[in-house]
């Protein structure tokens, strides 16, 4: 049942998926300096689904996630080893662009950060920053409509991203994340830093994205995910050689998770052992 | 609750004093530091406004459309005005601000984003620390041996330059601060859009720190517009209407420095109009940095 890498190390399951995959993430390690923060860490995202990442405090799942749009590669002593399978990607391939990659996979981030601009300017940053010819304001239409927050937004099109309320703001960030119809959108604990309604709103509307979109959630309230996730991977922390090591412990369909785990790890995190 | 209270608490025999007492020595002590508080606010502002209150009595007098337009007086003429100090301090404050601004949002998009950690940036932001604190005299000498020494002449462009040297550290810690102040979430957010660093300068970065960028620069235009030090041995001083920028150039506080040491009193008169155009033009600039401070996106 259990696997262990050639240094003794456990290995998780391979999941396998039941869908098609868009953006396969093999992690092998993932290094801060000399901190090994992540290591053998295989989760495939799959089309049109929402997948969630949950794990203690410290178990890189922010990480993992933060390196499948390379936004990691902005710290200077982030160190990637493995692949991240794109359609015929690898995105940690010398020949490719950060920039470009980052494009195709939004992301939406713990706090709230819409720009200093117009509501309006700030869902169409993306499709200005990438030239869109088309009719401009039709999308942003179509972002606002989609992140369920046009009816308390278009009477003021103009006023400031920065005068919403919290929710409204991560609902717009949601709007400016696929005003530029990216295939997956990533979303690091969106809702930490939100009230109880306005979390239940995001909520549904991570349940309305993944029609569109491939959805990877980072979230820190099980809960959430048995709300929201299809798919749920379990990541822990090893801290048998003195670090503070992530790894996967489990993934599967988040039913299965929650009901019927099969590592003991597993077992005492989703029965709330320890956080 | 009445009840319980009674039960907690003995009964009171005397009923505590709450009344103000202005005697005690503790209100004393109140009364006393707060007046002191005023009084010395009101002195410390008082070398400002009998300043103001002297100009506007001896310098508004002579202020009219001749003393705006005219050119300086000579020995015992009368009328005459400072039209081309006017225009000479205008200018070389421009020149002054196109080399200055570039250079020092340059250096703030270095200091505070491109490098902040590293050596040079360390350095650099130690030196202009430095250089804020420069004599203006010297900047003056400096360009006076750069420039006029080797161009062969007093001009406007050795005047702005100097002005230039005393403007490029407020200009750049300025705006370093103020660009250090957009979040770094809001960073985040345009590199997760797929922004490459120039457009995240560009698009999120200077728009976003723009009102403190501008109060800074506009507080150094301010300030090189009093000047009169670094102009003393650069721009010189002329009598007439500048044709070019590269020969002597008048400006308002030299032009200051000249006539209220004369024994005219048309020019004596002519320098305190002088003194309350350019404290106008100081305090202008000055309310107008306050106001672009002030101006957050609109609600």
């Amino acid at each position: 049942m259990t696997t262990l890498s050639a240094s003794g190390e456990f290995i998780a399951k391979k999941y396998e998926p039941k869908g098609p995959v868009v953006l396969d993430c093999h992690v092998d390690n993932i290094y801060y300096g000399n901190f090994r923060a992540v290591r053998d860490t295989t989760i495939p995202i799959e089309k049109n689904k929402v997948t969630g990442f949950i794990g203690p405090s410290g178990c890189g799942k922010s990480t993992v996630l933060r390196s499948m749009n390379r936004m990691n590669d902005l710290i200077d002593s982030f160190k990637f080893e493995g692949r991240i399978q794109y359609h015929k990607h690898n995105i940690y391939d010398k020949k490719i662009d950060p920039v470009i990659v980052r494009r195709y996979i939004g992301m939406v981030f713990q706090l709230p950060n819409p720009f200093s601009m117009s509501i309006y300017d700030n869902v169409a940053f993306g499709l200005r920053l990438n030239r869109f010819k088309g009719d401009e304001e039709e999308m942003v239409v179509k972002a606002l409509k989609r992140a369920a927050i046009w009816d308390d937004v278009k009477d003021k099109l103009k006023n400031s991203g920065m005068s919403l309320s919290g929710g409204q703001q991560q609902r717009l960030c949601i709007a400016r994340a696929i005003a530029t119809e990216p295939d997956v959108l990533l979303m690091d604990e969106p809702c930490s830093a939100l009230d109880p309604i306005a979390t239940r709103q995001i909520e549904e509307l991570m349940i309305e994205l993944k029609e569109f979109y491939s959805v990877a959630l980072v979230t820190h309230n099980m809960q959430q995910a048995t709300r929201v996730a299809d798919v749920t991977a379990f990541l822990g922390v090893d801290i048998s050689k003195g670090g503070r090591t992530g790894y996967l412990v489990e993934m599967n369909d988040t039913q299965k998770i929650f009901h019927d785990p099969q590592q003991e790890l597993t077992k005492q995190y989703v029965r709330g052992e320890f956080s | 609750m009445s009840e319980t209270m009674q039960q907690v608490l003995p009964p009171r025999i005397e009923l505590p004093a709450l009344d103000k007492n202005v005697f005690e020595l503790r209100a004393l002590k109140d009364t006393f530091l707060t007046i002191m508080v005023w009084a010395l606010a009101i002195l410390a502002s008082v070398p400002l406004f009998s300043v103001i209150y002297m100009l506007i009595v001896e310098g508004g007098a002579r202020l009219d459309m001749e003393a705006l337009t005219a050119i300086p007086p000579a020995g015992f003429e009368m009328g005459g005005g400072f039209g081309n100090a006017i225009v000479g301090t205008l200018i070389m404050v421009g020149i002054a601000s196109a080399i200055s601004i570039p250079f020092g949002l340059m250096a703030a998009i270095h200091l505070s984003i491109l490098d902040p950690n590293s050596k040079l940036a360390t350095i650099s932001r130690f030196l202009a620390k430095v250089l804020t604190g420069f004599p203006s005299i010297l900047a003056g000498v400096f360009v006076y041996a750069v420039i006029v020494i080797t161009t062969g002449t007093y001009s406007a462009w050795a005047g702005g330059v100097a002005l230039a040297v005393l403007m490029l550290p407020t200009v750049t810690l300025a705006a370093e601060e103020a660009m250090k102040q957009v979040p770094q979430r809001m960073k985040d957010a345009a590199f997760g859009m797929g922004c490459t660093r120039t457009q995240v300068i560009m698009q999120v970065v200077l728009p976003t720190g723009l009102p403190g960028i501008l109060t800074g620069v506009i507080l150094a235009v301010a300030g090189a517009a009093g000047e009169s030090a670094p102009l003393l041995f650069t721009a010189l001083f002329s009598n007439y209407y500048m044709a070019e920028l590269a020969e002597p150039t008048a400006s308002l506080s030299i032009l200051i420095y000249n006539f209220s040491g004369m024994p005219f009193d048309n020019q004596i008169e002519l320098a305190w109009a002088a003194s309350l155009v350019l404290v106008m033009l100081v305090l202008f600039f000055n309310i107008l940095a306050r106001i672009v401070g002030r101006a957050k996106f609109k609600d």
